[in-house]
């Protein structure tokens, strides 16, 4: 145990004795564990936060979006590809009944921007056209006022439900309802407010701050289009989903004259492969950082493998003198690996500290701007952060350790 | 007979060229003796006693000690020999820094591998009595002047309690006072009954010993005992 302890305290009284070198030494290890640390606390955190945002718009939602694309892989749009084979129609038809059981409800969706005009203000927005069901689809609800009925879905009705930032924007606080606003110089009365709604609608801009206008009110007065950007539809149940999907899948087909499903000009995607293709990005970035912290770590190794063969070389004669005495080559060895793992444990244990407190800082941080964000940081991480430091100092000490352990005991005698 | 040097050399080879510190040299010391090896600067007699010391290994010859041919011990058992039956006094002290004179003294009896720790204590005060430095058990090695470190290095010597001290120039990084006191501790150690092997190149130092090895160019010259003997603190000797 004595040979244990001792090398211990020479390499603690060591490292104080040359207090800035030795900082510099496991400045390196520090920064690699501190950075694992963060990643698995921080990293975890935030993929549950997105992933969150994502399951928070409704896990039993799917959406039905134009032009074919692999379920894994990002849908038509985003590639910038305007595919106009989804239409109003279709959504009537999936609505039905008896074509799509599962489905209680579907809504249908058209975007854009526009400017809109208050009095003196201005303001370039983004709108969103839209069907009655909204509110059900969404779940979500409305402030103030109401929201449109299904005959101003198609009677080119010109009224607008506001989001609840755009509402004090525009309106300072003002009751909006029944007030006219010019959106694209048409005239818009005003007549409801949407509750806030936290979540961030996947493939809508925050509702917050959207204007909500009738579906052919936007088709047809602002986008001149007549294809929908996407179709919602909300199933009964979780488990129906995969129903769900085939059914719509065989109803499009039909309405599209589709014989070959090869030839698809539509894509459903659902809750869960979004969670999965988001779950599988973040967890790729969260590897990439794993791996810029580990070279982090092999770097502050080899800091601490300099310094240690820069010690060697420094306590020959005394090394010489402990040979002189009776100790043997593995006794050397022992105690420069000891002192090495010392060191490097320090380091591990400076970083672990940092890193928990860095950690903590962003928790309080994320929590400030309101998100809902959880301080995880698991005993598994620290032990193994610790775990790894000591090695880091054991595998990158063992030449230091090795070259110490070759000293002859005659340079006891060699007086510098 | 403690010590038999039978054709002792030493051969060191640089590059091509090849330098001859010991040449073929035979003596036998016993135990209890007091003796010096002396020579000037180069003349192989620090090679001489890093061989007798087994510090390092002849090129040729052979090196009995206590009837066993020391070429056959392994590194590992060189090293137990070192720890167990000789203890070594060095000229520059080699006290480890920034520790204490009982870490200092207590260091031979760690690498003793089957010592326990409950009997270190009482060795070790044993050790620093045995030169007067018990009161400055706990001081740092920095903190002690020339004198007092090369008495814990002594202690250190003795704490494994070995037959055989080796002193490399013991006094010559001292002040005359405190060399007299580190002659006076070996020739009281001798008195106790362990062999003392001196290397100097004082003919003042060697005188007190009792019996001188004169070595020049690797060659034994001369193996006389010696004639009116240094007695380290005696009245007459301080007016020489």
């Amino acid at each position: 145990m004595k040979s244990i302890i001792s090398p211990i305290k020479i390499s603690y009284k060591n490292l104080l004795a040359a207090k800035f070198r030795s900082f510099l030494t496991i400045f390196g290890i520090i920064i690699g564990v501190a950075a694992v640390v963060i990643i698995f606390a921080v990293g975890r955190s935030a993929q549950e936060l997105v992933l969150d945002q994502i399951r928070g718009i409704g896990s039993n939602l799917i959406g039905i979006l134009p032009g074919a694309s692999e379920e894994s892989g990002p849908p038509a749009a985003v590639m910038g590809i305007t595919v106009t084979t989804l239409k109003y129609e279709d959504l009537l038809e999936i609505k039905k009944e008896k074509n799509v059981p599962e489905i209680e409800n579907a809504a249908g969706y058209v975007s854009g921007t526009a400017v809109v005009k208050y009095q003196e203000e201005e303001l370039g927005v983004s709108f969103t056209g839209t069907t009655a069901s909204y509110l059900d689809v969404e779940d979500t609800g409305i402030i103030e006022g109401r929201f449109f009925s299904e005959d101003e879905e198609t009677n080119l009705s010109k009224v607008a439900v506001l989001g609840s930032e755009i509402s004090k924007d525009i309106f300072d606080g003002d009751n909006p309802i029944g007030k006219k606003i010019k959106i694209n110089n048409h005239k818009f009365t005003v007549i409801g407010t949407l509750k806030e709604r936290e979540a961030a609608a996947f493939g809508i801009s925050s509702q917050n701050d959207s204007i909500f206008i009738p579906l052919f009110t936007a088709q047809k007065l602002i986008l001149g289009i007549s294809h929908l950007v996407f179709i919602r539809a909300k199933v009964d149940t979780v488990g129906n989903i995969p129903l769900a999907k085939e059914n719509i899948s065989a109803l499009l087909r039909n309405q599209h004259d589709i014989d070959n499903p090869k030839d698809d000009d539509f894509s459903i995607r659902d809750q869960a492969s979004a969670v999965e293709i988001v779950g599988s990005v973040t967890d790729a970035i969260r590897y990439f950082l794993l791996a810029v912290g580990t070279i982090s770590l092999i770097v502050g190794g080899v800091g601490v493998m300099n310094v240690m063969l820069i010690a060697v070389n420094q306590r020959i004669q005394e090394v010489g003198l402990r040979k002189a005495v009776g100790a043997k080559n593995f006794d050397v060895m022992l105690q420069f690996l000891i002192e090495s793992a010392s060191i490097s444990f320090l380091g591990g244990a400076i970083g672990i500290i940092l890193g928990i407190f860095i950690s903590f800082l962003v928790y309080l941080a994320v929590n400030a701007l309101g998100y809902d964000w959880q301080f995880l940081i698991s005993i598994e991480s620290i032990f193994v952060a610790s775990s790894v430091s000591i090695l880091i100092g054991v595998i990158f000490g063992l030449y230091p350790a090795y070259k110490a352990s070759k000293i002859s005991p005659m340079e006891a005698l060699r007086y510098e | 007979m403690l010590i038999e040097a039978k054709n002792l050399s030493k051969t060191y080879m640089s590059g091509e060229v090849e330098t001859r510190a010991v040449c073929d040299v035979s003596f036998t010391i016993d135990k209890k003796e007091f003796v010096a090896i002396m020579g000037p600067s180069g003349s192989g007699k620090s090679t001489l006693m890093q061989m007798l010391g087994l510090l390092d290994r002849p090129t040729g010859g052979k090196y009995f000690l206590d009837g066993r041919d020391t070429n056959e011990f392994s590194d590992d058992e060189l090293a137990e020999l070192r720890n167990k039956r000789i203890g070594f006094v060095f000229q520059t002290f080699n006290l480890l820094p920034r520790t204490t004179v009982y870490e200092n003294v207590e260091l031979p009896l760690l690498y003793d591998h089957a010592a326990s720790n409950k009997r270190n204590r009482e060795e070790i005060m044993e050790a620093l009595e045995s030169v007067g430095m018990e009161h400055r058990v706990n001081y740092f090695s920095n903190q002690l002047s020339g004198g007092e470190k090369q008495r814990v290095a002594i202690a250190r010597a003795l704490v494994t309690d070995p037959e055989i001290i080796f002193a490399d120039e013991p006094t010559g990084n001292l002040d005359s006072k405190s060399g007299i006191q580190i002659m006076k501790i070996l020739q009281e150690l001798n008195e106790k009954g362990k062999t003392i092997i001196l290397v100097t190149h004082e003919n003042y130092t060697a005188k007190h010993a009792k019996r001188i090895l004169s070595i020049i160019d690797g060659k034994i010259v001369s193996d006389k005992p010696v004639e009116g003997r240094m007695k380290a603190g005696d009245k007459e000797y301080m007016l020489k």
